[in-house]
C-alpha cells in the first residue's frame, strides 16, 4: 500500500535545507520594502511554498492514496473560502450603496 | 449430538462491562464502548454544572433589580454556563458518547480505526475540562462564551487566559474524534455495507466529522491568538497594535457557526434512527437525508457573517452572507419533511425515545425557522443581542441537540447497559422536558421582540412577568432533566434484562450484537445483505 512508502533520509535532508533557505528568504523579504500589495504577496508565496513542502514530504501526502489527496484538496479549498469571504469584507468596507450614497 | 438451545435474548456471561473490573481497566481501556461510558459520565457532570449555573442566573432574573447577585457575578455565571455547555457538553455529547459506542457496532467493526487515539481524545478532553474547572474555582471569566475582542484582549480582568486555554485544549479532543470517525467509516465497514446501506446516523457523523476536522483548528488558533495578545501584547486584534477586532469575529464565527452543526447534525442522525424504528417504516427519502447532512456541512461554512451584521462588517458582505444563510435552511427543511414522510402510514409506537424525537421535530423547526429572522439583515438589526437570539439558539441547541441526545440515550440505553428503564417515567420525563423547555424559552422570544437585551442582570419592570414564566419553566425543565438520572441509575441495578433487540429495531447493533455487547462486539464477523431500515411494520416491541 502507498502509506508504506519509505522516505529516504536524504529526501528529508533536502526538504529541511529548502525550508531553511525559505526561512532566510522570509526574513530577508521582511527587511525589503516592495510596496503594497507586493510585501504581502511575496511573504504569502514563501509561506505557501514552505507549507506545501511540509504537507507533501513530512506529512507523506505525496505518497498517499487518492482519497487522502481529495481530503487535502478539500482542506485547501475550504481554507480559500475562509480567506476569500473574510477578505471580501475588508475590500468592500469603503464601498457606498447606490441607494443611500 | 445433543443440541444446546440458548436464548438469543439472554445477556452474555462475558460482556464489555464485566470482562475486566479494575479501575485501571476502565481508565486505560481501548474499547470504544468503555471510552463512550467515560465520556458519558464526564459530560453528564459538566451538563449538571452548566445547568446549576443557569438555574442560579435564572433565579436572579426573577426580579428586575440585581438583588441575588451583582453584575460581575452574573457575567461570570452566564459566561461559564455558555463555555461549559458548548465546549464540554454539547460538542462532545452525541459524537463522543453515542457515536463512539455505536459507530463500530453499526458498521460491523470491532473498534474504531485508532483506539489509542480514541482514548487519548478523552484524556485531552479531561485536561481541557480540568482547566475549565480551574477557571470556575479561581474567579471565573466574564467575556461571554464568544471571547470577543477587545473585551477579552484588553478590558476583561478575569481568567480569560485559562478559559481560552481550556477551550483550546478541548478542541483537540474534538478534532481527534472526528478524524477517528472519518477513517473508521471509510475503511472498516462490514462486507456488503455499501455507502447507501449505511444507517443515517453514520452519514450524520461523517458530515459532523468533516466539520470537526476542518473548522476546530480555526477557533483553536483564534482563541490562542487572544491569549498571546493578552499576555504578550502581540498585535492581532487590537487596532492600537495594528490589529482589527472584527477579524476575531470572522475567525471565531467561521468555526462557531459550523459548530452549531457539529452539535445538531449527530442529533439529526439519532432522530432518523428513532423515527424509522418507532414508525416501523422504511425511512422516506434516504438519499435526500444522507446528502442533506453533507450539504449542511458544506453550506454551513459559508454563512458565518450573519452573526456580524451589526459589527461593522461591510454592507455588501452582509448582503452575501444573508443570501447564503437562506440556503442553509433548505437541507434542514428537507430532513424534517422526510421524517414526517416516514411517519406517514407508519405503525407508530409511542415509546419514550419516540416522544423525545417528536419533541425534537417541533422544537427544532421553531429554532430553525426563527434563525431565518436573524439571517435577514433588516430584522436582525432589531433583534441582535436581544433575548430573541437566546431563545432561538436554545430552541436549536436544547430543543434540538439535547432532545436528540436524550432520545438517543433512551433508545440505546438497553443496548449500552443491557437493562430496561421504567418506561412510564421515561415518557413522563419527555413530556416534562417539552413543557418546561417551552415555558422557559418561548417567553424569551417575546422579550426579545420587545427589545430586552441579553447579558444584563437587571431589566425594565414591564418585562418581569415574562421573566417569571421563564424562570418557572427552567425549574420544570430541571426536574425533567433530573428524572432520567434517577430511573437510569435505578435501571442499572434493578432494571429488567433488555434482550438483544427490545425495540424490534433494524441494524447490526440490534440484530447481531448482544445487550450489552461482547468485548469485541460480534461473535462472528457480520455480513450485510439488505438495505438499512428494512422495516415490515410487524416488528415486536418488548420493553
Amino acid at each position: 500500500m502507498s502509506e508504506h512508502h519509505i522516505v529516504t533520509p536524504a529526501t528529508y535532508l533536502k526538504v529541511l535545507i529548502a525550508l531553511a533557505v525559505l526561512m532566510v528568504l522570509t526574513i530577508a523579504a521582511a527587511e525589503v520594502h516592495f510596496g503594497e500589495p507586493f510585501n504581502l504577496m511575496i511573504a504569502l508565496a514563501i509561506a505557501v511554498t514552505k507549507a506545501v513542502l511540509i504537507v507533501l514530504f513530512f506529512m507523506h501526502v505525496k505518497y498517499s492514496s487518492h482519497l487522502t489527496w481529495v481530503f487535502v484538496g478539500a482542506g485547501f479549498f475550504w481554507f480559500i473560502i475562509m480567506v476569500a469571504l473574510t477578505t471580501a469584507d475588508y475590500l468592500s468596507r469603503g464601498w457606498h450603496s447606490p441607494f443611500t450614497g | 449430538m445433543a443440541t444446546v438451545v440458548t436464548d438469543p435474548n439472554a445477556a452474555p456471561a462475558v460482556h464489555y462491562l464485566n470482562w475486566r473490573k479494575t479501575v485501571a481497566s476502565w481508565l486505560f481501556s481501548l474499547d470504544h464502548k468503555r471510552i463512550a461510558i467515560l465520556y458519558l459520565i464526564s459530560i453528564s457532570v459538566f451538563f449538571f454544572v452548566g445547568g446549576l449555573l443557569a438555574a442560579a442566573f435564572r433565579l436572579e432574573l426573577l426580579t428586575p433589580e440585581g438583588d441575588l447577585m451583582q453584575a460581575d457575578t452574573y457575567n461570570r455565571y452566564f459566561t461559564l454556563h455558555g463555555v461549559v455547555m458548548i465546549f464540554f457538553f454539547l460538542i462532545p455529547s452525541i459524537p463522543a458518547v453515542l457515536g463512539n459506542f455505536l459507530i463500530p457496532l453499526m458498521i460491523g467493526a470491532k473498534d474504531v480505526a485508532f483506539p489509542k487515539l480514541n482514548l487519548a481524545s478523552w484524556y485531552v478532553y479531561m485536561i481541557g475540562g480540568t482547566l475549565g474547572v480551574l477557571v470556575l474555582v479561581t474567579g471565573g471569566v466574564d467575556t461571554g462564551w464568544t471571547f470577543y475582542s477587545p473585551l477579552s484582549t484588553t478590558y476583561a480582568n478575569t481568567n480569560v487566559f485559562l478559559a481560552a486555554m481550556a477551550a483550546f485544549v478541548t478542541g483537540f479532543s474534538s478534532i481527534l474524534t472526528g478524524l477517528n470517525f472519518l477513517v473508521t467509516i471509510h475503511t472498516m465497514r462490514a462486507p456488503g455495507l455499501t455507502w447507501f446501506r449505511l444507517p443515517l446516523f453514520i452519514w450524520a457523523h461523517y458530515a459532523t466529522s468533516i466539520i470537526q476536522v476542518l473548522a476546530t483548528p480555526v477557533v483553536a488558533i483564534a482563541i490562542f491568538l487572544i491569549a498571546i495578545e493578552r499576555v504578550w501584547g502581540v498585535g492581532v486584534f487590537d487596532p492600537a497594535l495594528g490589529g482589527d477586532p472584527i477579524l476575531f469575529q470572522h475567525l471565531f464565527w467561521f468555526y462557531s457557526h459550523p459548530a452549531v452543526y457539529i452539535m445538531i447534525l449527530p442529533g439529526m442522525g439519532v432522530i432518523s434512527e428513532v423515527i424509522a424504528c418507532n414508525a416501523r417504516n422504511r425511512i422516506f427519502g434516504y438519499p435526500f437525508i444522507a446528502f442533506s447532512s453533507v450539504a449542511i456541512a458544506i453550506v454551513g461554512f459559508l454563512v458565518w457573517g450573519h452573526h456580524m451584521f451589526v459589527s461593522g462588517q461591510a454592507m455588501y458582505s452582509s448582503l452575501v452572507f444573508s443570501v447564503l444563510t437562506m440556503l442553509v435552511a433548505v437541507p434542514s427543511a428537507i430532513k424534517i419533511f422526510n421524517w414526517v414522510g416516514t411517519l406517514y402510514r407508519g405503525n407508530i409506537v409511542w415509546t419514550a425515545p419516540m416522544l423525545y424525537a417528536m419533541g425534537f421535530l417541533g422544537l427544532f423547526a421553531i429554532g430553525g425557522g426563527t434563525g431565518l429572522f436573524l439571517g435577514v439583515t433588516g430584522t436582525d438589526i432589531h433583534l441582535h443581542d436581544t433575548y430573541f437570539v437566546v431563545a432561538h439558539f436554545h430552541y436549536v441547541m436544547v430543543g434540538g441537540a439535547v432532545m436528540a441526545y436524550l432520545a438517543g440515550l433512551h433508545f440505546w440505553w438497553p443496548k449500552i447497559t443491557g437493562r430496561l428503564y421504567n418506561h412510564l417515567l421515561g415518557k413522563l420525563s419527555a413530556i416534562i422536558v417539552f413543557i418546561g423547555f417551552n415555558a422557559t424559552f418561548f417567553p424569551q422570544f417575546l422579550l426579545g421582540m420587545q427589545g430586552m437585551p441579553r447579558r444584563y442582570h437587571s431589566y425594565r419592570e414591564e418585562w418581569q412577568l415574562l421573566n417569571i414564566f421563564s424562570t418557572s419553566g427552567a425549574m420544570i425543565l430541571g426536574i425533567g432533566f433530573l428524572l432520567p438520572v434517577l430511573y437510569f441509575t435505578w435501571s442499572l441495578v434493578f432494571g429488567r434484562r433488555a434482550g438483544a433487540n427490545p425495540w424490534g429495531a433494524k441494524g447490526l447493533e440490534w440484530e447481531k450484537a448482544s445487550s450489552p455487547p461482547s468485548p469485541h462486539n460480534f461473535d462472528h464477523d457480520p455480513v450485510v445483505t439488505e438495505e438499512a431500515y428494512a422495516y415490515t411494520g410487524r416488528e415486536q416491541l418488548s420493553v
